[in-house]
């Protein structure tokens, strides 16, 4: 199956359950791997700290966006109501912060929403049309019932053969080099 | 491995949430394949019903822009008619959404796994139709736009001290939010449905739809955390949302309506709605894709516990009203509290009374919050009864205000009556349309709550069980070995 003239992206193989795959990503990392992946139809309790990645900036990252639509909608209903068109209504003051809560708060609440979703799809490097995992026929399995584990071509340790038998020796089944 | 039997676990005593022995893979199975199939029959009865009420509604609303809003029964004192209690009525529905989706999250109330995706759908499609009344009823809608804060040649702004322009923030945002949390729970198995596509089309739609997600532990890390942060501020929405809607009527001064206890009555009364609507949902969708093992017996008790307390908070809400409309002092207020109950709308609060006092009190009994016939009815009656709480409020507050000469009682014309029928069309056929092409429950969610899905069930791999708060692990593994 293998073609060489087509451009290999990387080695996949599969596991057979979550218990298998926290413990083969352990060993993958242990031998020193670092751009590879852990697939499965749902997240698996344990595999960030199996895989030892640190954790997610997003929330971070969302309460900046938070606190700066809230910075700025509490200043859109001052200048809006009390500089650019000032307007005495029911002899409310023309400053009354209190009546900014509601609109501030939707608002906030409004941007952080729309933030964690873009965001978290940057951090994902996502939409994507394409990706090269998607060269393996079993891969379609990692959104139903399949636990893959697929290190890439860029790896500093990837060697096609050696990594095709690194997998093998801790467990991995239909092994596939990503080709296309 | 085995799989677990449907045993309780002794542990937590909680009986398994998903039945039937199943596998990550027949869940995808049955979920997916409910979308795949050939269009059943049914369906396009269904959808023939609900699209003739969702035409009627657009041929309504093309009337009322033509002719104006004196179409409907709106006559002064009451200038808040129908389309106003349909607004309060649908947006309530759709918090139980919302709570089911962010608020049993957070709490980690792994039964919601099951209803959560539907409930959200609901949600959306609920909030569309709210955000439709108050649209149309502004009377001129081609200046509805002046709502935004646009700059504009005129140089004019919204007031922001007005509640009615909270109104506009408060459920644009949760409609937008709603959405967004409802996709991003969905992309998964917008991959699954991607990656499980037979025909050309589907590859494409889902391929686009689901954004290139390839199910990669750097991907869920993200993920989860988006999930989690979505969660969070979808939470205080539940109550923040009705609230809002609250103040437009707390803030004025009409005798009835300027009460604090306004937002959190509303909040109760939204909930209390969305889960009797959930319910109805549930029963028949259950019923028609035979989802037995996903929506148990048990799900449904949860759900008709929920219903029990939000409609005890509710029927309280009543009483304190009533007491405090007396106890103010204020004639105004005792008037309109006694003409409620015993005025020219007397009706209306005692159908209210009746469905969403009495009604729920069956549910006291566990043998009827396991029955789903009782279930059902009850579901039902207290969704009429949700609506009348609102009708109730609104014109039986605005009819009889503060001087007899300009009383009035309300009649409802044929376009309030359509449109409140259209209304529901617009909403099941939304419905329809999500059963059909989306997946209606969260398939990577329901496979996360299986007991295979925890990596400590499987032994043979060597690792102990190191963690001890996971004790539920440590039982089924047992299991899993014998």
């Amino acid at each position: 199956m293998s073609d060489d003239s087509k451009k290999i992206h990387g080695v996949i193989a599969e596991f057979a359950n979550p218990g298998a795959l926290l413990g083969a990503a352990e060993k993958v990392r242990e031998a020193g791997y670092s751009k590879y992946d852990c697939h499965s139809p749902f997240p698996i309790h344990g595999m960030d700290a199996a895989m030892k990645l640190p954790r997610s900036p997003l929330a971070l990252i969302i309460a900046l966006v938070a606190f700066a639509a809230l910075g700025a909608i509490l200043f859109l209903q001052y200048w809006t109501n009390a500089v650019d068109y000032p307007f005495v209504i029911s002899g409310k003051p023309l400053v009354s912060y209190q009546a900014y809560a509601p609109v501030g708060f939707a608002f906030t609440v409004l941007a952080a929403g729309i933030g964690t979703f873009v965001i978290m799809l940057i951090l994902n490097g996502l939409p994507r049309l394409h990706n090269p995992l998607f060269f393996s026929e079993g891969i379609s399995k990692a959104t139903d019932d399949g636990f893959f584990i697929s290190i890439e071509h860029k790896d500093g340790k990837f060697d096609k053969n050696k990594t095709r038998n690194f997998l093998e020796s801790i467990g991995g089944n239909n092994i596939e080099l990503l080709q296309g | 491995m085995s799989s677990p039997k449907e045993k309780t676990s002794t542990i937590l005593d909680e009986p398994l949430l998903i039945t039937g022995g199943q596998t990550f893979h027949s869940v995808t199975d049955k979920i997916s394949s409910i979308t795949e199939r050939k269009t059943p029959p049914a369906w396009f009865i269904a959808i023939g019903i609900s699209g003739s009420a969702v035409l009627m509604l657009f041929g309504m609303i093309g009337y009322l822009f033509w002719e104006g809003i004196g179409i409907w029964g709106n006559q002064v004192p009451v200038g808040w008619g129908w389309p106003i209690v349909n607004f309060v009525f649908w947006v309530g529905i759709g918090h139980a959404g919302t709570l089911i989706s962010a608020i049993l999250f957070l709490l980690r109330q792994r039964w919601r796994t099951s209803i959560n995706r539907f409930a959200e759908a609901m949600t959306i499609f609920a909030v569309m139709c709210a955000l439709l009344f108050p649209s149309i009823h502004v009377g001129r809608v081609w200046v509805m736009y002046w709502v935004a804060p646009l700059p504009n040649q005129m140089s004019l702004w919204p007031n922001f001290r007005s509640p009615l322009i909270w109104d506009f923030f408060a459920v644009g945002t949760y409609f937008a939010v709603s959405l967004l949390f409802w996709y991003t729970g969905m992309i998964p198995d917008l991959a699954t449905f991607r990656d499980r596509a037979k025909t050309k089309i589907r590859k494409i739609v889902f391929g686009i739809l689901s954004f290139g997600w390839h199910g990669g532990n750097r991907q869920w890390k993200h993920y989860e955390m988006a999930y989690l942060i979505l969660a969070g501020i979808a939470t205080p929405l539940v109550l923040s949302v009705h609230s809002i809607v609250a103040t437009d009527f707390a803030t004025s001064q009409l005798p009835g309506w300027h009460t604090t206890i306004f937002p959190p009555y509303f909040v109760a009364g939204a909930i209390f709605s969305g889960f009797a609507m959930v319910l109805t949902l549930a029963i028949i969708a259950r019923k028609i894709f035979s989802l037995e093992h996903y929506l148990t017996i048990y799900h449904f008790e949860k759900m008709n516990k929920i219903i029990l307390l939000t409609g005890m908070i509710v029927a309280y809400a009543y009483a304190t009203e009533f007491f405090m409309s007396w106890y103010s002092g204020n004639m105004y207020e005792w008037f309109t509290f006694k003409n409620r109950a015993f005025g020219p709308y007397a009706w209306g609060y005692w159908i209210m009374i009746f469905c969403n006092v009495v009604v729920p009190q069956i549910l006291w009994f566990k043998k009827f919050r396991r029955s789903i016939p009782v279930m059902f009815v009850a579901a039902i009656l207290i969704n009429v009864g949700m609506w009348f709480e609102r009708f109730v409020i609104i014109i039986s507050s605005l009819a009889n205000d503060f001087l007899p000469a300009n009383w009035l009682y309300f009649s409802p014309t044929i376009f309030d009556i359509g449109m409140l029928i259209g209304s529901f069309g617009l909403f099941f056929t939304m419905f329809l349309l999500f059963l059909r092409f989306l997946p209606m429950i969260a398939m990577s969610e329901v496979k996360n709550v299986l007991p295979e899905a925890d990596p400590h069930f499987y032994s043979s791999n060597g690792r102990t069980n190191g963690n001890k708060s996971i004790s539920l692990s440590g039982e089924i593994t047992g299991e899993a070995d014998s």
